[in-house]
């Protein structure tokens, strides 16, 4: 009989075996932190929390927060909590400037990992005969490499694609007889649309699921997915800063993804008071890990809004379920999969001599994101001469490029034409609708 | 002996075009050549006007980007061939025009041909022309126009 669960016991287990679980798992990891890493001592101490005020997962609001400016400030492996002979894998965070932020596995952690990534391939229905085609990119970023552990150990066979050469990823799905996909949800499309190029049926192809994730996504984009590729979707969810893909994954009912909670305790956060808030109120999304070696981040706030709920869901679960992200805390759009902060453009643009006034237009053509960087022609830089002022479009495209490894659509627009703000500057203009 | 051609950066949406004109138009600015260089996001107005710096610092108080540039235009019989005598001319110099346009005026014979020419190639360009008779037109031409 085909698996429900891939671990029953924990998926299933009652609130008060996972507060038990929750609560011995977080009194040790912030014993064993405050030990190994600096930061965490300093915060603490600084807030007058020693390890044994937090004897239970009711105390964790005691403990001080951090932030992604954190793990940057200790670039590159300031905030391991072992020593790097232990730690047997590094990835980083995309798309960001200059210091990312690298976070180290140990064998353990790699295979948690893994398991929490069975466990969403299993609420979609996979098991030991399926074939798991991975195109999300393998590399520093941690898309690929959760779910290939994953289908690995649910004894699946991983077929490690990676990202590009669609048509590639076509003559795969059909001659390596992919059944579960797994990539962004936009790849996906991209994916689908040179299926119905190549003239193939789609109901013919042996593929039956998706797992998509890294990026937001509509209920729309879904059925829309569902219907081209004649497979059902799935949502998964996940932040390098806190393991990567599977931190939490929607099972065949839909109805919000299962926080995978034995490893990580998630809080929901009045974001100007950091209260905690109700079941079914938004508010940011905080995270700790606690069961990680060398990179348990302790309420490591993601900027990310939601909100849950512990109803228990149709499939069993009794993990607690998280909302789509319904958007962010700060300004920053996550573009192709790719973190961008509208920062980062205006940087690019001093850099080249422009002024600072500029507007992001970001919009999904046919499931694809796209980014158009506005920016006003200044007389230094005008010419006659058509080929001298495209050679700035060009220029700023290259150096957005080289940055955050997107392509942007550069526009030059007459001086005086982009709204000034007094007060907080609105900078983007997002016509993507990603939350319903 | 160049004359002095105005360019003006123009925004590829409806509109802006006539508003450009009709600061013109609200300065009695009169327009003796004109074209348009176009891409997918924006455009360049080139003008010869009767005024350059009149007109020049009307747009520059409406915030418009605009620069002046020498240019060379010369006089051409306005008969079939004109143009390609004096563009072989350049061509057989390896002299590079990055834009040309024509315009005639109703009392003289003669067709007008502006040639866009890099700087360090106008001197060149303007000794040629004089050694084999062809005509640069100057300001006080212009305002005869």
């Amino acid at each position: 009989m085909k698996k429900q669960y891939w671990q029953e016991e924990i998926e299933t287990a009652s609130r008060e075996e996972l507060s038990k679980i929750q609560s011995e798992r977080l009194v040790a990891t912030v014993k064993r932190v405050y030990e190994k890493v600096p930061m965490y001592r300093e915060r603490m101490d600084a807030a007058g929390v020693k390890p044994e005020d937090i004897q239970s997962i009711a105390d964790i609001t005691k403990l001080p927060f951090t932030t992604k400016q954190d793990l940057r400030d200790t670039y590159p492996y300031g905030m391991f909590a072992v020593p790097m002979d232990q730690v047997v894998e590094l990835h980083a965070s995309s798309g960001t400037t200059g210091k990312q932020v690298v976070v180290g596995y140990t064998e353990k952690d790699v295979h948690s990992w893994g398991e929490i990534c069975a466990r969403a391939l299993v609420a979609a229905g996979a098991d030991e005969t399926d074939f798991v085609h991975v195109s999300y990119g393998y590399g520093l970023f941690t898309g690929g490499f959760g779910l290939h552990y994953g289908a690995q150990q649910i004894g699946a066979t991983a077929i490690p694609v990676s990202s590009g050469q669609t048509k590639r990823q076509v003559t795969i799905l059909e001659d390596f007889g992919s059944t579960v996909l797994c990539c962004t949800p936009s790849y996906a499309m991209t994916i689908a649309e040179s299926v119905e190029a190549a003239g193939i049926d789609a109901s013919k192809l042996p593929l039956r699921a998706g797992i998509f994730g890294a990026e937001p996504w509509t209920e729309e984009m879904r059925k829309h997915i569902e219907d081209k590729l004649k497979i059902k979707a799935y949502d998964i969810y996940g932040l390098t800063e806190v393991m990567g893909p599977g931190v939490s994954f929607t099972c065949e009912h839909q109805c919000g993804m299962h926080v995978n909670e034995d490893h990580f305790i998630i809080e929901v956060l009045n974001p100007d008071t950091f209260e905690p808030v109700e079941d079914g109120m938004i508010g940011e999304i905080v995270f700790t890990c606690i069961n990680k070696e060398a990179f348990p981040v302790i309420r490591y706030r993601t900027k990310d809004l939601g909100y849950v709920t512990h109803e228990k869901c149709k499939c069993g679960r009794t993990f607690v379920r998280m909302s789509k992200i319904l958007g962010r805390t700060d300004d920053m759009l996550i573009i192709r999969g790719v973190n961008v902060f509208p920062s980062q453009i205006e940087t690019v643009l001093l850099e080249q001599g422009y002024a600072p006034n500029y507007m992001l237009i970001v919009d999904r053509v046919n499931n694809s994101d796209t980014l158009e960087v506005q920016v006003e022609v200044s007389p230094e830089m005008f010419s006659d001469v058509t080929s001298v002022l495209t050679s700035h479009e060009k220029k700023l495209q290259t150096a957005i490029r080289e940055l955050l490894g997107i392509h942007a659509n550069v526009k030059l627009v007459a001086p005086n034409t982009i709204p000034r703000f007094e007060g907080k500057a609105k900078r983007v203009i997002d016509n993507r609708q990603l939350h319903d | 002996m160049a004359i002095q051609q105005l360019s003006i950066f123009v925004e590829n949406k409806s509109g802006a075009l006539a508003d450009i004109t009709g600061i013109l138009a609200d300065n009695s600015i009169d327009l003796r050549a004109l074209s348009i260089a176009e891409t997918q996001d924006f455009g360049i107005l080139r003008l010869i006007v009767n005024d350059t710096n009149k007109a020049a610092k009307a747009l520059r108080d409406k915030n418009c980007v605009v620069n002046i540039t020498e240019i060379c235009a010369v006089a051409v019989p306005d008969a079939p061939g004109g143009l390609a005598s004096v563009l072989r001319i350049l061509a057989d110099a390896d002299i590079v025009v990055e834009y040309t346009y024509a315009f005639i005026s109703n009392s003289k014979k003669d067709a007008y041909v502006v040639l866009r020419i890099n700087d360090h190639d106008l001197v060149t360009a303007e000794k040629l022309f004089a050694e084999k008779g062809i005509r640069e037109i100057n300001e006080q031409d212009i305002q005869s126009l």
